[in-house]
Parts: C-alpha cells; structure tokens; sequence
C-alpha cells in the first residue's frame, strides 16, 4: 500500500520544482484531455500553446491579458503571506471597474488627464471598498475572510448587472446590457504605437511588481506580514498588530484588484458591461500561488496564465472546443500545483507489514 | 514483562560503529555502545552532541548511513517508528508529539495498534499514572496542558505499550522534585521488571543519582564509557564538554534601585477553559536583584508571563507598572519601547520565527535599535547586530544568513537571550532560561544573568528548576493555582520550604482549592 511520509524536513529543491512540475503535469495532462476529445494531441498543443505566441500581436495579446493578472496577483501575495486570505478578487475588480467606470461617464464631456487619474484613484478606492468589508468584519466579529470575500463576488456581479441594466445603461445602445462607449479622455493610452492593444496598465503592473518586491523584501511592514504568515505566536510576541495586518493584505489585494478593474474598462473593453472581469481574479490566485507569492514569479506566471485564456480562444476558433478548456487548464494547474506542493513536506513510501 | 530467554548479561540492544552524516555535519561518528537487560543506561553529551539523532536511529525516525544495530541478538533496520514500537522501544520526546485537538485519551489511542476502546482505555491511563505517580486526566484536551503535564501524557503513554526499551530525552526538566524522585521509583521499578532505559539528560546529578552505567558523546563521537556512580558531576562534566565547568559566581548583593516591575493587586481571568486565573498578585522588582518565581507548571506562569509581556492586555493599566509607567494596556511593542525585554519560553515560533535566518529574527524585537530607515529595513545593520549577537554569546551556528531552527536548542536560547539584552533592557522577564539546554550553555546564560543585574538590571526570572533558581536568585517567590507567595530572601528559605510552597500552603486558609495542584 502506498502511504504519506512526513519528511524530517521540508524539501527546499520541492518548494522551487513543484511549479515547474506542476506546469508539466498540466501539459501532458493536456494532451491526454485532447487525446480524449477525439482531437489531435500534437495539434491540440500546437494550437493551444504555440500559435498564440507565434507572432507579435500574440504576443502584445498575452502582455494584455497578463496585465490584471500580475496587478491582482501581486496585491493578494501581501496578504497571502500573512495569511490573509482574500479570495474576492473578482468582486474587489468588478467594484473597482464600477466605480471608475462612473467618473469616466460623469466626465463624458471633459478632456484632460485629470479624468483617468480620477478613475485610476476611483478604481482603486472601490477595490478597496469591497476588500474593507470582509477585513472590517473579521477585525471586529472575527468573521472568516474567505466566506465573506467569496461571497461578496457574487453581490458584486450582481450589482454591475443591476447597473448596466439599469443607471449605467447606455441610452442609446438599443437596451443591450452595457454602458456607452468612454470618450478617449478615459481611455488609457497605448504603449507601442504598432497597433497592438497594450496600454499603460501594463507599465502599472511592472511597476506594481517592482513595489511589491519592495515592500516584501525591504520593509519592515512586509516583514511583519511575513512574520505572522510564518508564526503567528512570534509576531504576538513581537508586538506586532493583527488586526494591522489583515487590514494591509486585504486593502492591498482590494486597491490592485480595482486598478485591473479600472484597467479593463478603460482599456480593452472602453465600456463596462456585466462581463468585466474574465475570471482575473481568481486566475490570479492561481498565479500567485504558482509564483510562490514571489513577484518575480507573479511575472512569469501571469504569463502562463494568459496563454491559458489565449490557448482557450484559439481552441475555440481552430479545434471546436469550448471556451471553458481555459479552465479545465487552470483547474488543472491548481491540482498539480497542490498535489506536488504536497511532497515538500512529505514523501510517498511504499508500506510493508511489520511483523508483529 | 519479557519472555525471551537469555540471562542477566543478555544484550538488548548494541549499536556498531553507528554514522550519521546531514549535507552541513557529521552527527554522528562510529558510536558503539550496548545496553543491557534492566538497565538504565545514560547517554551524555551538550547540545548538538548527536544524542537525538542518535535516539532518532534507533527509534527509526532517521536511518544511519553506517553501522548496524543489533535488537536481542539479531541485526535489524528500524524502518520507521511503528515498527520500533512492535520491537518493543518506547520513546519520550524532548518536544513532544501530541494533537493538540484531541484530548489525552485520544492522543493515547492514535499511538497504539488496532482500534482501542476508548473508556477501558481511559482506566487503563488512569491505573498507569497513579501507579507510576503521573496524574492525568484522561478527558482533558491537550491544548489545555502545560508542559510538564503533556510530558505526562508521552511517558504514560509509552508505559501502555510495556516497552523492553525505553528511551526518556531530558525527562525531568518540567517536573517537582518530589514527582522527579516518584518518576525515579517508576524507572527503577521498570529496570527491576526487566526494562532498560536510555537516559538522556544533562542533569549530572540526576545520572549519578539513577543511572547504571553512561557513554558520554561529544561532537558526534564517543568519549567514554562511565559508572556515574563512581565519577563526580565535575568529572562527568568534564568528560562531557571537554574542560572545567565553569561555576557562577553571585556576587554580594547590590544596592537596590529604583523599582523597575510593580504587579498591584493583578488579576487576570484565563481565556482558556482550563487555563489558570490570575489573583491579585502583588510583586516588585527592583533594579540590581533577580526575584526568581517557583511552581509547578500549569499554576499560572503562562498567564503571568502573557500578562507581563504584553501579549494579552489587562484591564487595569495600573495594575503592571513598567518603570514608573502603567502598562497594563500597552502592547509588548509599546512596553519594549518602555525598557522591557522578554525571552519566552518556546524558543522556536515564539522567541523566534523558524523559518527565518538569524538576521531577520533579530530585527523581530530590535527593530528599534536604529534597524530602520523610513520604514525600509537595513539589512547591514541588522546583520552587524545578529554577528554582535552570535559572537558575544557564543552562538554556535553557521552564521547569522542561516535560519533558526537550524541550530540546536541551547544555541537558539543564547541568540535569543542575546538579543534581548543587547537590547540594554531595563527590567527583563525571562521564562525558563535554560530549559533542555546542556550544561554548558545553562551555566553561561546564568553567568550572563548575574552579570546583567551587577550592572543594574532588574530580572524576573520564572522556572520551574529549583535549584537554578536557588542558584542565581536574591529573592524566590512561588505561583500556585494563579496566586503568588510572598518573595523570601534566599538567605531566609531554603530547597524544603519553597517546594511546600510549591503547592500553593504559604499561608493558613489558602489552602483549600489548591491540593489537587499539588504533586507531593
């Protein structure tokens, strides 16, 4: 019978191979997927992994779709460490796309940077709204972070639907669900004049990481969160605030979820509708998780993670395969990921009877 | 107990050139020693001697890299623990390995083989532990017991499995002296019925006083062979760490200062459903003395402690007065900022984060001694500080970049206790300084101790050794069941006194309640 080990001491060479091995599983459990659909696993590959990145608009592709992902990522990582755990990304993203999504509509009429910088600090703020709720409550009610951040993503989706159904509504958009165009003071402007749709939000997300890194590694508050994620009696013992601390990783996770929000209606989309977010929020815990809460591996992670949503419209375009293969993918990814994370601190033994 | 044949003389266990070597050292070098039907046999050595490790091989938890190991007679390969356990070895460990979720009853039942009735079991517990004077409750949950009442909980639980061979690591530290002697009878009377016994300890006298025969390790290899009953402490000692073992020297008291630690009327209710309310304790040190606080565990310290460092707040802010000011609602950041310095008694997770290297566990409390830079940590500084640290307390590790729960427990307590007093504290409180440290190290952080107060500090010093207290204390008061005796000057007690003290019978009328916390 095979069983679990603990092992004496965690494996350091598992901690860094397992996301490697992880990816890996993915693929060739890929293969297997697309052998199963009846399809060509070599052409299934092909067309999943490689020709979204074959060319240059591929590639300008994956650099947009990784842009939320590695601003959500990136703020969730600070609260991860600590283990704070904000699983409301999604809902922090859709607020944020609201609520600037409303100073661009209240500012239809104005030119000038002032309406984006309005949104960017819009965003932000009702990102860190939504993430206020769950840490308010777990600070005074010790509530559970995870149910009520979860749950206020469907509140969340709710409301952008009540709103595009109504309020936001653009009046002259024949009652489709969606709000009117931004005029372009509200668009964010693109970064390489090469047609491709790559904007500032990508140059915030470089930045967010270089921030995070910082924070995480060269203060002293991203210290104290690593304290407390680490051993919690030793952060007590140091004198170091609780309550602080779920309030830095949820606001943190709360403000980088809004950006991408705001990021996506003032980037790619140029409206808000009740489809703001593809999944961003929780793909990026996926991310942050594969990265090991690392900035460095937020970037590559994000990466691969955008291949995944562009491997998934390509297999829906070439192969005729549902758009929801992206997920089979990142579901994918998360139990490797968390199967292999398992032998850092165990070991598979084959168990033979000792006799008695 | 036994059935094998084979006479008095009969090896039960010998270990042959036994190696065991870890990526950064050698833990254990061609040990050779041989253990005798019934008998009790130490094994001596500082810390990171390689006596775990080597306990570790034969309880199969690790496996030797050479050498073998004979059981009765016949070459095994301990596989894992379970299978230890169905040759018939027993282990107690130094840190023990309960579920904290489950009460004792449970945590038995999950060592044992099959599917044991858990009430039969309960009586079977309690028919052990009053035979062998360890009281536990079997209904209890293990969060709720103090140390030395989940050291209990192991013993009893391996003297469930009537082990041939049992191996006990520094058994004695959490215990009264009168349970260390009822414990002493129950080891002697388990060699008598045919046992033998692994004994690990640092405590010299305690070997002399129980051991038959001891083999003393030093860095990773053996030493020597030993009868402690022909040898002295000293000479043991000696054999042990290689050269003399220095002596404290307490000077004659000095002038008393100002009073740095006031306690009025404390009282703090327990969060813990069977933890131990606090009840108007009064206290006062002073600069220059060390009041040293006696009990058994699980009277109250815990609560103290968590009370006096600021990790629980109390009520009365008056009621804790750190160097003139009332603290008792101020956070252990605040109280540290104030003059306080605080070494608790879980080293790893507590004192210090495991996971971290040395470095960044000395910014954890020294954070204030200039480490900052508009909230940006600077990493030379720190590091010059954990350097300072590892060299002016002989620190034995492989440098500051190397994490904490790489070194040994006595050289985790010397950082530990390192960084609290290059911290120039004004009143320190530290919890069991010396608990499961070797000899050596126990015998340089009391000599720190002492210097500290010659300089002026004033030092609460809470153990649960009494002679360590007797040791470097100027005054000794006792907790029992969350109330505090007055402090005795030490000239004016002695051993017998403080150890009736120690069940809570200082004062007529305050008895009552307090006998089932006694041992005696």
């Amino acid at each position: 019978m095979l069983r679990l080990e603990r092992r004496p001491e965690a494996s350091h060479l598992m901690s860094y191979a397992s996301p490697a091995i992880a990816i890996l599983l993915m693929l060739i459990g890929g293969l297997f997927l697309f052998a199963f659909l009846g399809k060509n696993p070599i052409e299934g590959f092909k067309v999943f992994f490689i020709n979204p990145i074959s060319d240059l608009w591929g590639v300008s592709e994956l650099l947009l779709k990784a842009t939320p992902l590695m601003l959500i990522a990136v703020g969730l990582a600070i609260g991860f460490r600590a283990n704070v755990w904000n699983i409301g990304a999604e809902g922090q993203l859709i607020v944020g796309g609201i609520a600037a999504s409303a100073v661009a509509l209240h500012f239809q009429e104005s030119e000038g940077a002032h309406v984006l910088i309005l949104m960017i600090i819009a965003g932000c703020i009702g990102g860190m709204l939504w993430a206020a709720i769950p840490a308010f409550l777990k600070t005074r009610f010790n509530t559970n972070e995870i149910l009520v951040s979860l749950m206020l993503v469907y509140v969340a989706q709710l409301l952008v639907s009540w709103l595009v159904h109504g309020p936001m509504m653009d009046p002259d958009g024949f009652n489709f669900p969606q709000s009117a165009m931004f005029e372009d003071s509200a668009l964010l402007p693109l970064v390489f004049d090469d047609g491709s749709r790559v904007n500032l939000a990508f140059v915030f997300a470089i930045g967010a990481l270089l921030a995070g890194y910082v924070f995480m590694f060269r203060s002293f508050a991203g210290f104290q969160m690593q304290v407390a994620g680490f051993a919690k009696d030793a952060a007590r013992y140091a004198g170091f605030s609780a309550r602080r601390m779920i309030w830095i990783g949820l606001l943190a996770g709360g403000a980088m979820a809004g950006l991408a929000g705001m990021a996506e209606v003032s980037g790619p989309m140029g409206q808000i509708t009740d489809q703001v977010s593809s999944g961003y929020g929780f793909a990026a815990i996926i991310v942050a998780f594969v990265a090991r809460l690392n900035p460095v591996g937020i970037f590559f992670a994000s990466l691969l993670m955008a291949l995944l949503y562009l491997g998934g419209e390509q297999a829906q375009q070439y192969m005729n395969l549902p758009s929801s293969i992206s997920l089979v993918f990142q579901g994918m990814l998360l139990l490797f990921l968390l199967g292999s994370d398992v032998f850092i601190n165990y070991r598979l033994r084959w168990k033979r009877e000792v006799a008695a | 107990m036994t059935s094998e044949s084979g006479g008095s003389e009969a090896l039960r266990l010998e270990l042959q050139g036994i190696t065991k070597i870890y990526p950064s050292v050698i833990a254990n070098e061609d040990v050779s020693l041989s253990v005798k039907k019934g008998e009790i046999h130490a094994v001596l050595g500082e810390n990171g001697a390689g006596k775990s490790t080597l306990m570790k091989m034969i309880y199969g938890v690790t496996r030797p890299d050479a050498g073998k190991m004979k059981w009765e007679g016949e070459v095994v390969h301990v596989e894992n623990p379970a299978h230890a356990r169905s040759l018939g070895i027993g282990m107690v460990f130094q840190h023990f390995s309960l579920f904290e979720t489950l009460n004792v009853v449970e945590n038995v039942a999950l060592g044992l083989p099959g599917n044991p009735d858990l009430n039969q079991l309960a009586e079977q517990i309690v028919e052990v532990s009053n035979r062998y004077g360890l009281p536990v409750d079997p209904q209890r949950l293990v969060h709720a017991l103090s140390v030395g009442e989940r050291q209990r909980v192991e013993i009893v639980r391996c003297l469930l499995q009537n082990p041939k061979l049992l191996i006990m690591d520094e058994p004695t530290s959490v215990l009264t002296p009168q349970a260390v002697r009822k414990l002493f009878d129950t080891l002697r009377q388990l060699a008598e019925e045919g046992c033998s016994i692994l004994y690990i300890s640092h405590k010299l006298d305690e070997i002399q006083e129980l051991c038959h025969v001891a083999t003393v390790l030093r860095d990773g290899k053996v030493t020597g062979d030993c009868i402690p009953s022909e040898e002295t402490p000293k000479s043991m000692a000696s054999l042990m760490i290689g050269k003399e073992l220095p002596v404290p020297e307490h000077n004659a008291p000095v002038e008393l200062g100002e009073a740095r630690l006031q306690l009025n009327r404390l009282n703090k209710k327990s969060d813990d459903p069977f933890g131990t309310d606090l009840q108007d304790i009064e206290l006062e040190v002073r600069s220059g003395e060390i009041l040293g606080i006696a009990g058994v565990s699980g009277n109250g310290q815990q609560e103290l402690l968590y009370a006096l460092s600021g990790e629980e707040l109390v009520d009365d802010a008056d009621s804790i007065v750190i160097c003139g000011k009332a603290s008792g609602r101020d956070n252990p950041d605040r109280r540290r900022v104030g003059g306080l310095g605080f070494v608790p008694e879980e080293r790893l997770g507590r004192g210090a984060v495991p996971r971290m290297s040395l470095t960044e566990n000395a910014l954890l409390t020294a954070h204030h001694a200039g480490m900052l830079n508009h909230g940006m940590i600077k990493f030379d500084k720190i590091a010059e500080f954990a350097r300072k640290c590892i060299a002016g307390f002989n620190v034995k590790c492989g440098g500051e970049e190397h994490a904490a729960n790489s070194l040994s427990g006595g050289n985790l307590q010397k950082f530990i206790m390192g960084r609290e007093i290059l911290l120039a504290p004004k009143m320190l409180v530290v919890a069991q300084p010396t608990w499961g440290v070797d000899v050596g190290a126990a015998a340089f952080i009391r000599q720190e101790l002492i210097d500290l107060r010659n300089q002026g500090t004033a030092i609460l010093v809470i153990s649960e050794e009494l002679e360590e207290l007797f040791e470097i204390s100027d005054r000794i008061a006792v907790i029992a069941n969350g109330r505090m005796s007055p402090a005795k000057n030490l000239a004016d007690t002695n051993i017998d006194e403080i150890g009736l003290w120690m069940s809570g019978m200082w004062e007529q009328g305050a008895a009552d309640g307090t006998e089932a916390q006694a041992n005696a």
